[in-house]
């Protein structure tokens, strides 16, 4: 006790004495730079795998991996990085971009070994967002796609092909209401498709139904909101028909909509690529994957995907080091191995598109997706996020009219949007 | 030595403050420091990185603005409210009969205190199964099997606040029935002999023995449990998974501090919210001690 | 330290041997809805064991007993790289924080109960205020702190913030109200010096309290994640829960896991309250001999 006692007193003296005076101290060694990223055990292998290719080609760099859980990541970027601590090199998913940037949490990637025009042939042209001002900030590994997951067994019992999937969507209509099972009651036992604005639905909403209704989510350059329009209302009004007038989903049903296809208990879901490994690894489940449905012959996706960029952190021979490192870790080779480990579709497209990927059962789906895929601009991705979720509970709880809600979702996201541009 | 021509209470004013040197260091260092640093900083509009420009009074204007905050303010006082009087009833009714058991004491004690002991993350996930839709929901089963018409629970704006607490009182409930036991086994069995010589009935001595002299835990467990349920966040996070949903109906204070601090590192503004927060629970805290720690 | 802890079992001056009938029909019925009630809290942690014996495809069921009851999520809890470490990680700083905050809670707790000196209302709300401002607020400024001092990823930099509450010291301050002043002053005539008093009269006096206040500041400790998380980044030096959150990610959470490491981290509290709780029925009983 007493030990603990005299440090605690002296290290508490001290600490008062030594805030004022600390500047960072230099280490004279071999250049190490650290690497984070969210604890994930088949990312973390991956990565410790790029890791060792990356220090056997370049000696004199040590990369060291930090892994955080996932939904603490930015709460320990925040206590790291204002102590001059932290990543020199971060993995940040691309919407977080501009929140990054907003509070300067990344430094442009070093044009002379990122040539802007090669990165455009190269990659998928989503990746265009990571562009800021004529400079590129980050790049992917790999990329994400939506598509429509259904499960064989419940569509075979529903007396449908379970090799042929709904192409349009009112064929996914008819499929789910034949899908969806209740009681005497009206109780939900199975649901035709699951209804989850904290699962994909919501990209689902943004960037293909609106579209598919002949509307746009925003302006060109990003800056208005448009989809406060007939467009827009009829593709509230279609997702939200899906539980007031098919009735074939419910919110929270099976608490969310891929507990419940997991457990067999919805026939169709939206999801994204990185379902894939979790979905394969799930018992008694035997699924399948198309593209997403069209509406009169109109197809789009959502794609989203993670980024590494370097932070402010990383200068002088570190930089160089970052540089390199994350040169290497978007290279078509880590690419591949990305796919391999961890099971998420390469980002450029020339890998992408190899045969063995594109011809694949279920991959082949998401990579087609990806050819007409947009990726939503977001300011704020968690608050813009919550506008759709709360137009949907609006329309879904409060029986507000579809109209309404759409036009107070567009007013709240065109304030948060108004906001960022404002500063 | 402490000279001996002090006087006696200037000589215990002495050894008083012998005892709080090595706290009172640790409490300015460790605790006030940061706090002094959140008021200063919720004058900034501080981002994470970069200086601190003082913005005035901006991040108050901002938030008494913010119609959300009135209802995260609304809500917080629900669960203030609510939660209080259900918990602290609930707590006394169980350890003032459990204080007169003796057969299978210390097993029923450790049943209610299990619940306290869990974590909010998996119990969280079993409370949202509970609250399913029938057949899959315990809750919804129970009110069919009885004859009642479903509640959509956690789907609710009215209900979903209240759904959430049940599990937040359940968790912490078992602490208050401890530390109520610990109050009620410190009263000294002198008073019950003399009343039952008096022969007092067992509600004459609930109210003019047991309560008045459980004063000092009663204000105790009101005031912790008051700080408690006005910084209630756990369980709202983890059964609304993060969101303080639907249509923000459970989102208390603290879920909004963490949202602006680490969802958008406006660490400027959430300082300010953690102002105001500090404020209600020191008004609340010291009106609670003002009216109910006089001495008998 | 682990005396000022044990010592009152030992050594307690108390009374208590409260007129307790044979039981009557309402002792019987008070017995019987306690009973209920317990079994009723406990459902949900019962729940989550049952939850921990399933495989994936059991797991979405909710059956109170598992079809086929299987070990496989403890297994690969417990096989995670990390786990023995992180369990002792714990478990060294949940118990140097309670030995820490025992002693100096309960000092600090008697001296503004019962001491007169000018300024103790504002020494008691300042310390009071502390449990207000949310650890939300706090980590970033412990977190330069640490790193000035060298202290990132070390135990003393997972330890140091608990080493004192104003939660213990609030709790200790109401019980020692209770202390009679007559037993004070008479350990005065008797030539014990203050802190004599303190240490050999009234904290035996206050054994129920220090052992649930012990409880309640090793659960606050072993279940602590915010701040451990931000204090080490090295995956050898975490706490149990930090560990523990690893099985939940953007991507899936798997449930089996969680329960099955919730189901373990929970024993260790288990173990400590049923320990202390004897300690609380011992003190009682040896109270109850000696008046």
């Amino acid at each position: 006790m007493k030990r603990f006692t005299r440090r605690a007193v002296g290290s508490a003296l001290a600490a008062i004495c030594a805030m004022g005076l600390w500047s960072g101290a230099a280490r004279a060694q071999a250049v190490e730079i650290e690497y984070w990223q969210y604890t994930f055990p088949q990312r973390v292998q991956a990565m410790d795998e790029l890791i060792k290719r990356f220090e056997a080609a370049n000696p004199g760099i040590k990369v060291k991996q930090v892994t955080v859980p996932y939904d603490d990541f930015r709460v320990k970027i925040a206590a790291a990085v204002p102590a001059g601590q932290g990543p020199d090199v971060v993995q940040l998913f691309y919407g977080w971009l501009q929140d990054y940037l907003k509070a300067k949490m990344l430094q442009p990637l070093p044009a002379e070994m990122f040539n802007a025009a090669d990165i455009e042939k190269e990659f998928f042209p989503s990746v265009k967002q990571m562009k800021v001002g004529g400079q590129y900030y980050a790049l992917p590994t790999s990329v994400r796609s939506l598509a429509l997951f259904w499960n064989k067994k419940l569509v075979k019992e529903a007396g449908l092909d379970p090799e042929k999937p709904p192409q349009t969507l009112d064929e996914l209509v008819a499929a789910a209401e034949r899908a969806t099972k209740r009681d005497a009651s009206g109780n939900l036992l199975q649901a035709g498709i699951t209804i989850d604005m904290l699962g994909q639905d919501h990209h689902w909403i943004r960037e293909v139904l609106i579209r598919q209704m002949g509307g746009k989510p925003y302006s060109p350059d990003n800056r208005k909101v448009t989809y406060n329009d007939a467009a827009g209302i009829k593709a509230v009004a279609w997702y939200t028909d899906l539980v007031a007038r098919h009735k074939v989903g419910e919110a929270g049903f099976m608490t969310d909509g891929v507990t419940a296809f997991r457990s067999n208990r919805a026939a169709f879901t939206i999801d994204g690529s990185f379902r894939l490994a979790a979905l394969d690894n799930q018992k008694g489940l035997d699924y399948a994957v198309a593209e997403l449905p069209a509406q009169d012959g109109k197809r789009f996706n959502f794609t989203s995907y993670w980024v590494n960029g370097i932070t402010p952190k990383a200068t002088g021979a570190k930089r160089e080091a970052a540089a390199k490192f994350l040169k290497f870790i978007t290279s078509p080779e880590a690419q591949e191995l990305w796919l391999e480990k961890v099971g998420e579709l390469p980002a450029a497209v020339a890998v992408a598109n190899k045969p063995a990927i594109a011809g694949h059962a279920k991959y082949g789906p998401f990579v087609r997706g990806l050819a007409n895929a947009e990726a939503t601009f977001f300011v704020n991705e968690s608050a813009q996020r919550k506008v759709f979720t709360d137009m949907v509970d609006a329309v879904l709880i409060k029986k507000q009219p579809v109209a309404e809600a759409v036009a107070t979702a567009a007013a709240e996201e065109q304030k948060l949007i108004d906001g960022f541009f404002g500063n | 030595m402490v000279p001996a021509r002090l006087s006696l209470s200037a000589r215990r004013a002495l050894w008083a403050w012998a005892f709080l040197a090595v706290p009172i260091v640790f409490y300015v260092t460790i605790r006030l420091y940061p706090a002094v640093d959140a008021f200063v900083m919720s004058f900034t509009n501080w981002n994470i990185v970069g200086t601190r420009a003082f913005n005035g009074l901006d991040n108050y204007l901002r938030l008494f603005g913010d119609p959300r905050f009135w209802t995260v303010l609304r809500n917080t006082f629900v669960y203030l409210g609510a939660g209080l009087v259900v918990s602290m009833g609930l707590a006394f009714a169980v350890a003032y009969h459990l204080d007169k058991v003796r057969f299978g004491h210390g097993f029923l004690r450790a049943l209610y205190f299990v619940p306290h002991i869990t974590t909010a993350v998996a119990m969280a996930w079993v409370w949202r199964w509970f609250y399913q839709p029938v057949p899959v929901g315990l809750f919804n089963d129970l009110l069919v099997a009885v004859g009642l018409p479903q509640q959509p629970f956690l789907r609710s704006t009215g209900q979903a606040l209240f759904a959430i607490l049940a599990p937040a009182v359940w968790a912490g409930i078992g602490f208050q029935i401890v530390i109520f036991l610990a109050g009620l086994k410190a009263i000294p069995a002198h008073y019950y002999e003399a009343a039952a010589l008096d022969g007092a009935g067992p509600w004459r001595v609930l109210f003019e023995i047991t309560l008045p002299l459980l004063r000092p835990t009663v204000v105790f467990l009101t005031v912790t449990s008051s700080i408690a349920y006005l910084r209630i966040f756990d369980y709202v996070y983890a059964m609304t998974l993060g969101t303080g949903g639907p249509l923000d109906s459970t989102k208390p204070i603290v879920l909004m501090i963490f949202e602006t601090a680490f969802k958008n590192f406006e660490m400027g503004y959430a300082a300010a919210q953690t102002v105001v927060l500090f404020l209600i629970l020191l008004a609340i805290s010291l009106l609670q001690l003002r009216l109910m720690d006089r001495r008998p | 330290m682990t005396r000022a802890a044990t010592r009152p079992s030992a050594a307690v001056p108390r009374h208590r041997s409260q007129a307790r009938a044979a039981p009557r029909p309402g002792r019987i019925l008070a017995v019987t809805l306690l009973a209920l009630g317990g079994i009723v809290m406990v459902m949900p942690f019962v729940y989550m064991l049952a939850t921990s014996l399933k495989d994936n495809s059991e797991i979405f069921e909710l059956s109170l007993w598992p079809r086929h009851p299987t070990l496989d999520n403890y297994a690969q809890v417990l096989g995670a790289s990390g786990f023995p470490r992180w369990f002792f990680n714990s478990l060294l700083v949940a118990a140097v924080t309670t030995g820490s905050v025992l002693f100096f809670d309960s000092l600090v707790g008697y001296t503004l109960a019962k001491f007169r000196f000018c300024g103790r209302p504002a020494v008691f709300v300042a310390i009071l205020s502390t449990l207000m401002v949310p650890t939300e607020m706090l980590v970033l400024p412990w977190y330069t702190m640490s790193k000035a001092m060298g202290w990132l990823d070390t135990y003393w930099g997972l330890l140091f913030p608990g080493l004192m509450t104003g939660f213990g010291t609030f709790l200790m301050k109401q019980f020692f109200e209770s202390v009679p002043d007559e037993l004070i002053e008479a350990g005065r005539i008797d030539g014990l010096n203050e802190f004599e008093i303190w240490w050999r009269i009234c904290l035996p006096l206050v054994g129920p309290a220090l052992s649930a206040l012990a409880i309640f500041v090793f659960l606050g400790n072993w279940t602590a994640f915010l701040w451990p998380l931000i204090a080490v980044a090295d995956t050898r030096m975490y706490t149990l829960p930090v560990g523990l959150a690893s099985f939940s990610s953007e991507l899936q959470t798997e449930w089996g896991l969680i329960m099955a490491g919730a189901a373990v981290a929970t024993m260790p509290t288990l173990v400590v309250f049923v320990l202390l709780q004897k300690y609380i029925v011992r003190g009682i009983m040896l109270a109850g001999l000696k008046v």
